[in-house]
């Protein structure tokens, strides 16, 4: 086996091993709570893939996957563990809300992109904050993005409940959007087409997110910045004896990071709710952890590991009305499980797989 | 304002800042053997969660309580696996084990109870009632030094004082014990304690032993005395605040104690102003007060005022050299 071929080999038997140990815990989990794993598993890819509606669900859950991905594997690569995606894509909601509303009668053709824009830039500015006190004041970034996320929740519950709250509504959510700043579903479109498919809220945001994913790969893999960004994350030192400001990197990468996560507001507020809800994210960001971590950080790595999780969500609510007992909390648990796996104890899986794959090449070469 | 205003105001202070005190001095012992650990959050919760179970199984808060620890223990060594003999991620251990807790409590706990993850409510010696501390009733005519007895300080459940005792514990022990100093050594320069003679492995795992036994206690508290159960996700942010503590406690213990009694006496009093307009400033937005703990440990971290430097050695792993 070449060495080329052997990092190959790697690169996808380490996430396979570690997402094979969380399925293989989480189906102890299941066993304790006396139901049968293998029907559970069954349950879940029927529900996931077995219908159009279900893969129209698992499409849409991976729209946020992927962004919230994205976002997480972007400070990745530049060495940082952005754990406030969610705050970030909390904040995008706002920026997407205030710009729908301020502009309700502008044509989609432009309402769209400005809200899109608004997001990712309103959770740029979130991830902003913490990446300046990392760069320049050297706060960790790991707790100020904590903060960030808990402050985003008051902020917006603030905002929710007092100012974005329309008059007589008991519920703390915002204004419908104006129709010009839904994105278009993909079951309308499709109805357009005579394609009469049963209506989910897979909606434009997902051909968004593969363009995000394409984008980002670009950059990290095909132009001088995103190649700085990457020497940044390895080596600091190396990276400043190239001429490359460490600084610069961790404010880019973080501003991209948080616009990305930015994405699941727009899947979420744009393309399926239609308005601001409070804690619309619902903790994605933090699946974006697993995902990165399961996507080792590199963009194609995150839309499978993405696609992988909407199977996992759609699965789980639909599992939920089969086996009361297996609530969705089980896939927080996987989802977990996966972090452990895939990020802590990485290189444990890693250096087994490798013991293993230069094994078999020394078996190769004695024969 | 009268005074039996601010003395419940103090009382329950004093009940937010029970939690959050275990979960910082936790933190404290994690941190100051090297180990970080955002996963204060998911031990607590593990810990709620056991002991509630065990107390409505057994009927009795101390099985209880035994049953917090060793759960929040069971999750402490977990994190020390990954962190201290794989070399791994802390931060990415923590975020790890926060999720799987909140997972399987609210999954274990509706599988079981079959109540959106509620456990079944305690009652009698089933819960940690409050104490009425000797003299109290004799000493509460005397002008402020009673009513502050009496009505702040007596009238909790156990766990609230066995938190207040950890703090003067845990500064003598790591102060002046030579394990507290072995410890100390271990999360600022472990070469130094490897070369002499003494495991650094042991010693990180005592700091996370002790740790899994703080959260157990604070856990214990939020089910099973605050509350008459367990509640899916009831810690609501409780580690983090911790952890917000912790820095602005500079790692410390009695600061750590401070800090988290003016944290709980924020939660205390956005527990009161709701509603409440003040003259010239409006309602007070109790997300405002809220947000406070946050607020101030970012200003702290940006370094403006004062620093806020960690253990040298905190967060990174111990790779013994070769000879």
């Amino acid at each position: 086996m070449s060495p080329r071929q052997r990092a190959l080999a790697e690169a996808v038997l380490v996430p396979l091993a570690t997402i094979g140990f969380a399925f293989l815990v989480s189906g102890l989990v299941v066993l304790i709570i006396g139901e049968n794993p293998l029907i559970v598993a069954r349950l879940m890819i029927a529900g996931s893939l077995g219908s159009s509606e279900g893969l129209g669900y698992t499409l849409f859950y991976t729209t946020d996957f992927i962004f919230a991905g994205l976002a997480v594997a972007v400070a990745y690569q530049a060495g940082l563990f952005n754990i406030g995606a969610d705050g970030q894509a909390y904040v995008a909601g706002l920026g997407v809300t205030l710009m729908a509303i301020a502009l309700p009668g502008l044509s989609p053709w432009l309402l769209l992109p400005l809200c899109v824009g608004a997001g990712a830039g309103a959770g740029a500015l979130w991830a902003f904050i913490p990446a300046w006190l990392q760069a320049r004041r050297g706060s960790h970034i790991v707790i100020t993005t904590i903060m960030f996320n808990w402050l985003a929740t008051d902020l917006m519950s603030y905002l929710l409940v007092n100012v974005l709250r329309p008059k007589g509504d008991m519920q703390p959510e915002s204004a419908a959007l104006p129709a010009g700043a839904r994105m278009p579903a993909f079951s309308h479109v499709a109805r357009a087409f005579g394609l009469n498919l049963t209506p989910t809220p897979l909606n434009g945001a997902f051909i968004l997110a593969l363009l995000a994913a394409f984008g980002v790969w670009l950059w990290l893999f095909r132009t001088r910045s995103g190649y700085g960004l990457r020497v940044a994350g390895v080596n600091r030192r190396a990276a400043a004896y190239a001429g490359i400001s460490a600084s610069a990197m961790i404010i880019v990468a973080m501003l991209v990071s948080g616009a990305l996560a930015g994405g699941v507001a727009v899947n979420e507020v744009m393309g399926s709710q239609g308005r601001l809800l409070i804690d619309f994210t619902s903790g994605f960001g933090f699946v974006g952890i697993a995902v990165a971590l399961m996507g080792r950080g590199h963009p194609l790595g995150v839309v499978l590991a993405g696609v992988l999780f909407g199977m996992l969500y759609q699965g789980g609510a639909e599992l939920a009305f089969d086996v009361p007992a297996v609530t969705r909390d089980m896939i927080l648990v996987i989802q977990g499980l996966v972090v452990y796996f895939a990020g802590a104890l990485e290189g444990l899986f890693r250096a087994r797989i490798r013991a293993l794959l230069a094994g078999r090449a020394a078996a190769v070469v004695a024969s | 304002m009268n005074s039996a205003v601010i003395t419940s105001g103090l009382s329950a202070a004093l009940d937010y800042t029970t939690p959050l005190l275990c979960a910082c001095l936790a933190g404290l012992w994690s941190e100051r053997a090297g180990i970080v650990d955002i996963a204060l959050e998911g031990k607590l919760l593990v810990a709620a969660f056991a002991a509630a179970v065990a107390a409505s199984a057994s009927g009795s808060a101390y099985i209880g309580l035994l049953a917090g620890i060793l759960a929040s223990l069971a999750l402490a060594f977990v994190h020390g696996y990954a962190a201290i003999d794989r070399n791994g991620n802390q931060i990415v251990s923590g975020a790890a084990l926060n999720m799987v807790a909140s997972g399987l409590t609210a999954l274990v706990g509706n599988a079981w109870y079959h109540h959106g993850g509620r456990t079944p409510p305690l009652a009698g010696a089933a819960r940690f009632r409050g104490l009425h501390l000797p003299g109290s009733a004799a000493l509460a005519h005397v002008p402020w030094i009673g009513p502050l007895y009496a009505q702040v300080i007596s009238g909790h459940a156990l766990p609230v004082y066995a938190a207040l005792a950890l703090v003067p514990i845990t500064a003598y022990v790591l102060k002046a014990t030579r394990f507290g100093l072995r410890l100390r050594a271990v999360g600022e320069n472990p070469a130094a304690v490897d070369n002499a003679g003494i495991s650094v492995r042991a010693m990180r795992y005592a700091g996370v032993a002790m740790c899994g036994l703080y959260c157990g206690i604070g856990g214990t508290y939020l089910s099973v005395a605050a509350n008459a159960g367990f509640l899916r996700d009831m810690t609501a942010g409780t580690g983090f605040i911790a952890l917000a503590a912790l820095v602005f406690a500079k790692w410390r213990p009695w600061p750590a104690l401070a800090t988290c009694f003016v944290f709980g006496l924020l939660n205390a009093i956005a527990d009161r102003l709701q509603g409440l307009v003040l003259p010239g400033l409006g309602k007070v937005p109790v997300q405002a007060v809220q947000a406070l703990p946050y607020l101030a440990t970012v200003i702290l971290l940006s370094g403006f005022i004062g620093a806020a430097v960690a253990p040298r050695a905190s967060g990174v792993p111990y790779i013994k050299a070769r000879a």
